[in-house]
């Protein structure tokens, strides 16, 4: 045993590690990407680890070496869970050999994410149990015992951190490599009658996992993870609280009083037995959590189940906010109303008009290029936008404004094609980044032209998943394992599916670009244009552009065009950051003064 | 002995390797750490903030309002907008220095001189640091996070020492000199 200072999503990898998982798969996400990083850092030599194409894929994978008696461990967002739930629900009703715990991790606020749906509610649906780890230390601990969970009743198991414990740093105490434990796969067992899904194995199936659950409500109540903080002195009433929520309800507890306290690590299967007899001697409860009311509704139905006159407080009764992130200030205020105590914050201080600073396409972002390219040579047009999951949502943004859809991880080719039957004298534009193409958007190109839609799409090849920190996937012709394999040619994909118009332009050539996409755009069915330049944070930069002062007329075209943060006004002049100019050139192109000179040529200065 | 720390600024300016450099120092001397990061897409020039809390009995990283000892900003809008979490009497190291949100660029609605003076006003225990000239000095914007750093080495209750092997430790050894100078910056130019 030694301590490491590590963030929650490290801690769960290392957890891993010391459980002797076999393979590791997973598509990228915040919060839950520096799970598979790590295993991949980390990993002792056997250990298999692999950045899947999206989340079906990566459950398949996991299932496939659960199959074959390998500990697997498969990560992804929330937003992922909903793609590899096809995957999930079956694999819970046919079972698994190795154990298979599913690494999701769950956004409240939402920060970084489309929804603030629950893992925990996905679980009682699912009926998968699930872990719900408060701390990086217990997450640590979380996944050794979900992976001996999952060996011993056959069930993938869910581990489900939210942002503020997969990105919380603590030193915590882990297993030196030597004190692994060693797990040797046994292979696959051929057994149709239990590998092959068929309804009539699915209702066997389904009475043992109900079976199952019912038996772990019971275990889980002696379970380290759940547990009752006893009171200072005696009561009536009492916090229950999960997750991150734990820790605020904690620090407020230190404050305002010593009140009895449920802790709940296991949501699904719920601690019946142990809730109980948190109840016992109570007369109200204040459920402190996060996104869904799921321990408020347990402790409501077992109050009703046994006849209990608790009176559970929440989000369903109003106490609690129902949507957004909690935090420690919140919970504070919340427990010290609940308790009848007065908290000691302090009054907030009047600030100044503070500038609203929301996320951009970096300085030298070829997408910038990309969108500007569109939005000029579509000028005048009835056209719309359709954007997809990644750093080119951004997009949106004023001045580009070049995004008037997004939804889901592919989702814009479907809505594009949605559109065009429904309008056909619209032109209909989809935009995909790289990863996102391979992930999800290939079936829906062959949808297009099967069934004779008419739009085109735009491919944005930066050579990398940018948004969730430069992941590699099938066109970066490198792996997780350090391999370098062939690339998987995006060009190639399109054409080989049937489209006969793909062109590929750098974005940063903005003539060239607006030519393209005029001469694709008019062609007629699904045709598609590939921007392709690096992310900035991929490639070095250029050198850096520089604004001549007495050329510059200060017309704010370069400011009011293309949004660039390293571009501002100032004294009637354009200025250039060179802090953030990665000189892409972008502006200097559409200067109509010839004022700002390209990277790496001189520029006349004031 | 408990210290609550926040660092804030824009995304890209270095917030979370400092953060991460105070940890482990922190870890050096054997002192219980927690920290708390925004990472996604508020990495993308947002606002950005890192917790840091040290010492015995903390449950959470995330640091209350009216509950840091300190507040580490690299950008002076940044700064006011965490002074909320400033306990009373709380001390404040602040870059002089305003990254222009395209916002701002398009519409107005920024005052970076408005910033400086309502910090002036409010908060007796300030230091604001002189950053354009002492990235220029240095010759690298890219070592603002190191800069702010060795004006706050006093105050974050962590020996110098610790810090130093921090940064040896965890910067890449090719930007280490250039790192260390910045570092070293502030008690060069006291």
């Amino acid at each position: 045993m030694h301590k490491e200072f590590l963030m929650g999503n490290e801690a769960i990898a290392m957890g891993a590690l010391a459980a002797g998982v076999n393979l590791v798969c997973g598509y990228p996400g915040t919060p839950s990407t520096e799970v598979l990083e790590t295993v991949a850092k980390r990993r002792p030599a056997e250990t298999y680890v692999e950045w899947s194409i999206n989340e079906k894929t990566a459950m398949e994978v996991a299932a496939g070496a659960a199959y074959s008696g390998a500990r697997v461990l498969v990560t992804m967002k929330q937003m992922g869970l909903n793609v590899a739930s096809d995957p999930l629900m079956c694999v819970e009703y046919v079972g698994v050999k190795g154990g298979m715990v599913v690494l999701v991790a769950d956004d409240p606020g939402p920060i970084s994410s489309q929804t603030e749906q629950d893992t925990r509610t996905f679980a009682r649906f699912s009926k998968v149990p699930c872990f719900d780890p408060s701390t990086a230390q217990e997450a640590y601990d979380m996944v050794q015992e979900a992976f001996a969970l999952s060996e011993q009743y056959g069930t993938p198991v869910f581990v489900r951190p939210t942002t503020r414990v997969s990105h919380g740093y603590a030193d915590i105490t882990v297993k030196d490599e030597t004190e692994y434990a060693k797990h040797k796969p046994e292979g696959f067992i051929k057994d149709t009658k239990k590998w092959v899904i068929f309804p009539r194995a699915s209702f066997l199936n389904h009475q043992r996992i109900e079976k199952r659950n019912a038996a772990l409500t019971e275990e889980m109540s002696k379970s380290p993870f759940n547990r009752i903080e006893p009171e200072g002195e005696p009561g009536r009433k009492g916090i229950a609280a999960g997750g991150i929520c734990y820790t605020y309800a904690m620090e407020a507890r230190k404050e305002l009083a010593d009140v009895k306290l449920l802790k709940v690590g296991t949501p699904f299967p719920f601690p019946e037995e142990l809730a109980l007899a948190f109840l016992d001697g109570l007369d109200e409860v204040l459920c402190v959590e996060e996104l869904d009311p799921v321990i408020e509704r347990e402790l409501t139905y077992l109050c009703g189940k046994h006849g209990l006159t608790v009176r559970i407080h929440g989000k369903l009764d109003g106490y609690m906010p129902n949507a957004g992130e909690n935090t420690v200030d919140s919970v504070k205020r919340a427990m010290a109303d609940f308790l009848g105590k007065d908290p000691e914050i302090p009054a907030a201080p009047e600030l100044p008009p503070l500038p609203v600073r929301p996320p951009v396409l970096c300085a030298g972002c070829p997408h910038r290029a990309s969108f500007y390219a569109v939005k000029k040579a579509m000028a005048g047009k009835k056209t719309i936008y359709c954007g997809d999951i990644g750093c080119y949502t951004l997009g949106n943004a004023q001045p580009l404004d070049m995004v008037d859809t997004c939804l889901c991880m592919g989702a814009g080719l479907g809505i594009a094609q949605g559109v065009f039957h429904t309008e056909p004298d619209t032109n209909c534009f989809a935009f995909v980044g790289d990863s996102t193409f391979f992930a999800s958007a290939v079936p829906s190109v062959i949808n297009a032209l099967f069934n004779q839609a008419d739009f085109t799409l735009v491919v944005l090849d930066n050579s990398t998943t940018a948004m969730t920190g430069h992941q590699p996937h099938p066109g970066t012709g490198r792996t997780m394992m350090g391999e370098t394999v062939p690339p998987v040619s995006i060009e190639g994909v399109l054409k080989g599916v049937g489209l006969t118009c793909v062109e590929t332009v750098d974005p940063l050539d903005h003539e060239k670009a607006v030519e393209t996409v005029k001469r694709v755009a008019a062609e007629k069915g699904v045709k598609a244009i590939v921007f392709r330049s690096p992310c900035i944070a991929i490639s070095k930069p250029s050198g850096k552009c520089a604004v001549d002062g007495d050329a510059c007329i200060g017309c704010r075209t370069c400011i009011d065009e293309i949004g660039c943060p390293a571009l501002s006004f100032a004294d009637g002049k354009a200025v250039i950051d060179p802090g953030q100019c990665t000189g892409c050139g972008l502006c200097s192109q559409i200067c109509p003064a010839g004022a700002i000179a390209p990277a790496g040529k001189e520029a006349r200065h004031e | 002995m408990n210290r609550n720390i926040i660092l804030c600024g824009v995304g890209g300016q270095g917030t979370v390797l400092a953060s991460r450099l105070i940890s482990a120092a922190a870890m050096k001397e054997g002192i219980p750490v927690q920290s708390a990061e925004t990472i996604g897409m508020a990495q993308r020039g947002g606002s950005v903030f890192s917790h840091i809390r040290l010492g015995e009995g903390v449950n959470t990283p995330m640091i209350g309002l009216g509950q840091a000892d300190l507040i580490l900003g690299f950008e002076l809008g940044e700064t006011v907008r965490q002074l909320p979490y400033r306990k009373e009497g709380g001390k404040v190291i602040a870059a002089d220095k305003a990254v222009m949100p395209v916002t701002a660029s398009l519409a107005g609605g920024y005052d970076p001189q408005a910033m400086r003076a309502y910090l002036q006003q409010h908060v007796a225990d300030l230091t604001l640091v002189p950053a354009e000239k002492a990235l220029l000095e240095l010759g690298s914007p890219k070592v603002l996070n190191l800069l702010l750093l060795g004006y706050a080495s006093a105050s974050l209750g962590l020996s110098e020492d610790s810090l130093l092997t921090a940064i040896r430790e965890n910067v890449p050894p090719k930007f280490l000199e250039l790192n260390l100078a910045a570092f070293s910056y502030a008690a060069a130019n006291r």
